[in-house]
């Protein structure tokens, strides 16, 4: 049911909590999640790609459940049938000038 | 707005390290040696951290443990550190973080 | 690439029970740790625990903490903290960042007990400095000694939500109230009357409308809430609070998990997205093992029978043992692990109304919707009795995996029973000596010794105090019942402090004789 686009969710109405932020980091409201939903972004990885929520600092710790639940509702399905957005490395936030510092091998010591 | 716990009913006598003094935004503040950043601010009653890119509104403490990353500031001039577990140090820069840069917005 | 037979992510309870378990049945382990300090949120519980004596019941958490630490390096377990796995590959490949660099491992096995991250809501103003996790307010008072703000407003009545309000108040805070969207108390009954007692109103039924202030928080709204959670009109209420602190649940962080294919379900009963595994925590990888909150929220007692039971799981998938000592094993962890799921709180019942406790006893509704047991109700229970003399008035009133009360007594007046959830009763013809065991040992802190009439008059009730400063014999002060409201004037008898009651000091107070059976909380004026 999640997967079938041809399902009539209806129009966007807007709602009076819409400039409610959601995602911390990206500054993201439910108004914004809610559109993309209507705008054809019915998977969290669409949503996130679309509007960059939980790809801020934090990856989403603090949001995903969050948004998941508003894109749920939008889509009139329980959140469990969502698929949560694809994990992936790194799971922290990390910098580059560390992320790219591979250990030499023979020098992984504990 | 916020105070140290001197002795506690259960944990006893709070042991701290050595004290030392640091900067926040220039201004001369103390904190205790090891603990987090954020909880030498906290106890100098310094609630708001940094104030985010887009509307720019306050942030501070959310998490306390590195999870959420709203506490980051710009520490001896890197952006994006985690202050609530960031060990402090004497004579470290701290500054209010604005979007990713210390440099305030412009009106 | 260097190999390890187990490589665990995570030193919290789980994952240290895990690594002790498989270090002394000879496995090569390493715990790695993204944290600057162990024990995972073992050092923030400063209460004692719940349980038997083979869930360590009536230790303090952080005293647990330091067990599990000492055991574990006895056993010859490598914690290397400060070092975050960023990711878990195929082939049980762990990439974890070290200081300034990444480093891979492999391990022969994998557990993995990463805990649970707190769950948030979302109202104006939730982004003001001020409102802050329940875990960030253990942290900062409980870690690192400095108060999470001066006048608190908490939100979820669930046990992290009653248990740090009751830390807030040891040191020193005001909790200005207990907010719940939902109509009961969510936790168990004797944390929430601990914090009513001092006075902590409780709001179900309601939620936070907004949060007030400009650059941080100066105020918070809330309003009562209707059976769809929508604000009802005219309910609104207000507050002056520095500090807005939120315990709406947790969430497993399995994205580890997930990551390295393992199959995952959503499951609610469980609290989000979850591994599939078996009762021992195998998931669909071999070798690959979870414990602990990762595979389903519940709380650090069980959590460190999951651990063992993972740890001695990758002994046996290794060849470390054999098939019949794990089957032995498991049984015996097992038949300690369903002890903890019994009872009114226990998973299976999630989301049920229990209206009875397991004796036929009608469950305490003030308990539920105020978080104290009325005084109307009190009487109903088999560890309220009358007896002339000192006696003991036990108030635990819902059925939990607990049973410390009837081991502390030394002339066996309290009894259990081999069901560990049923409600202690008081023997008749039992001799209490006065000696404050029970009261100590009580880990919901519901237990009393009252002395109903000395003859003048008067009664005294001894309680359990862990506030600071502690009132000396002589004080005056007002008794406050179990609603928090000033009953009646009363004076402190006597403090007694002893090594054997573990910081729970036992302050006794002389009441006139009619609120002996009311008064439970002393207040100096």
């Amino acid at each position: 049911m999640v997967n079938d686009r041809s399902r009539d969710i209806g129009p966007f109405v807007p709602g009076p909590d819409d400039d409610m932020l959601i995602c911390r980091c990206e500054e993201i409201t439910k108004g914004e999640i809610r559109k993309a939903v209507h705008d054809g972004m019915w998977t969290m990885t669409e949503i996130r790609r679309y509007l960059r929520t939980g790809m801020g600092l934090c990856q989403g710790q603090t949001c995903s459940r969050l948004v998941k639940g508003i894109v749920a509702r939008e889509l009139g399905v329980s959140p469990s049938e969502l698929e949560p957005a694809t994990s992936r490395v790194p799971m922290r936030p990390i910098e580059m000038r560390i992320f790219a510092n591979e250990a030499k091998d023979g020098e992984m010591n504990v | 707005m916020a105070e140290r716990i001197v002795e506690h009913p259960i944990l006893g006598v709070v042991e701290k390290g050595k004290k030392v003094n640091f900067l926040f935004d220039g201004k001369e503040v103390s904190g205790y040696e090891g603990e987090p950043i954020a909880v030498a601010l906290k106890a100098a009653g310094l609630m708001v951290h940094r104030y985010t890119a887009k509307e720019h509104k306050p942030r501070g403490i959310f998490c306390a443990i590195g999870r959420c990353t709203d506490c980051v500031m710009v520490v001896d001039g890197i952006p994006n550190v985690r202050t609530c577990i960031t060990p402090l140090r004497e004579g470290m820069d701290v500054r209010t973080q604005y979007g990713v840069s210390d440099k305030p917005f412009e009106k | 690439m260097k190999r390890f037979d187990l490589i665990i992510v995570g030193a919290g309870p789980s994952g240290l029970s895990a690594a002790i378990e498989a270090a002394q049945r000879g496995l090569e382990v390493v715990v790695f740790d993204e944290n600057e300090k162990p024990g995972g949120q073992l050092f923030k519980q400063i209460h004692k625990f719940f349980g038997s004596k083979e869930h360590r019941a009536r230790i303090r958490g952080y005293v647990i903490g330091e067990q599990l630490l000492e055991e574990a390096d006895k056993a010859g377990v490598k914690v290397v903290l400060n070092a975050t796995v960023i990711g878990l590959y195929q082939d049980k490949e762990v990439v974890v960042k070290i200081g300034e660099e990444i480093q891979h491992y492999k391990g022969n096995s994998i557990v993995i007990a990463t805990g649970a991250a707190e769950n948030m809501v979302t109202f104006p103003g939730w982004t003001l400095p001020g409102v802050i996790g329940a875990g960030a307010a253990q942290t900062m008072m409980n870690l690192h000694g400095v108060l999470p703000g001066k006048k608190v407003l908490m939100l979820g009545s669930g046990n992290v939500g009653l248990v740090v309000s009751f830390q807030l108040l040891q040191c020193g805070c005001e909790v200005v109230a207990l907010v719940d969207a939902a109509p009961r108390v969510g936790g168990y009954g004797v944390h929430a009357a601990k914090v009513a007692r001092t006075g902590v109103p409780f709001y179900l039924s309601h939620t936070i409308v907004k949060a007030e202030g400009d650059d941080h928080v100066t105020g918070v709204t809330i309003a009562e809430v209707d059976d769809n959670f929508a604000f009802i009109p005219g309910t609104e209420k207000h507050f002056d609070v520095d500090t807005i602190c939120l315990a709406v649940g947790l969430s497993p962080m399995s994205q580890l998990l997930k990551m390295a294919g393992c199959k995952m379900e959503d499951n609610p009963k469980r609290g989000g997205q979850v591994p599939i595994c078996d009762e021992y925590g195998r998931t669909s990888l071999p070798g690959i093992l979870v414990a602990g909150d990762v595979s389903g929220i519940e709380e650090a007692s069980s959590a460190m029978i999951e651990g063992r039971m993972a740890g001695i799981v990758a002994a046996e998938y290794l060849g470390y043992i054999d098939k019949g000592t794990l089957d032995k094993e498991l049984d015996k962890l097992s038949k300690a692990l369903l002890d903890l799921r019994q009872g009114m709180f226990a998973p299976s019942n999630r989301g049920k109304a229990i209206t009875e406790t397991e004796e036929g006893i009608a469950i305490s509704e003030s308990l539920l919707r105020k978080g104290y047991v009325d005084d109307s109700e009190i009487e109903r229970f088999p560890g309220v009795t009358h007896q002339s003399g000192v006696h003991p008035v036990i108030e635990c009133t819902q059925n939990i995996p607990c049973n410390p009360c009837q081991d502390a007594c030394p002339k066996k007046c309290i009894s259990i029973g081999d069901n560990i959830t049923s409600l202690p009763i008081v023997l008749p013809d039992s001799e209490c000596i006065n000696c404050g065991m029970c009261v100590a040992s009580c880990s919901g802190q519901a237990i009393f010794l009252v002395n109903e009439d000395l003859g003048d008059g008067t009664a005294t009730v001894t309680l359990p105090y862990e506030f600071l400063p502690l009132p000396e014999a002589g004080t005056n002060g007002v008794a406050l019942g179990r609603d928090g409201k000033v009953v009646c004037d009363a004076t402190v008898v006597g403090v007694k402090s002893m090594k054997a009651f573990d910081k729970t000091n036992l302050l006794t107070m002389r009441v006139p004789k009619e609120y002996a059976m009311t008064a439970r909380f002393f207040k100096a004026k």
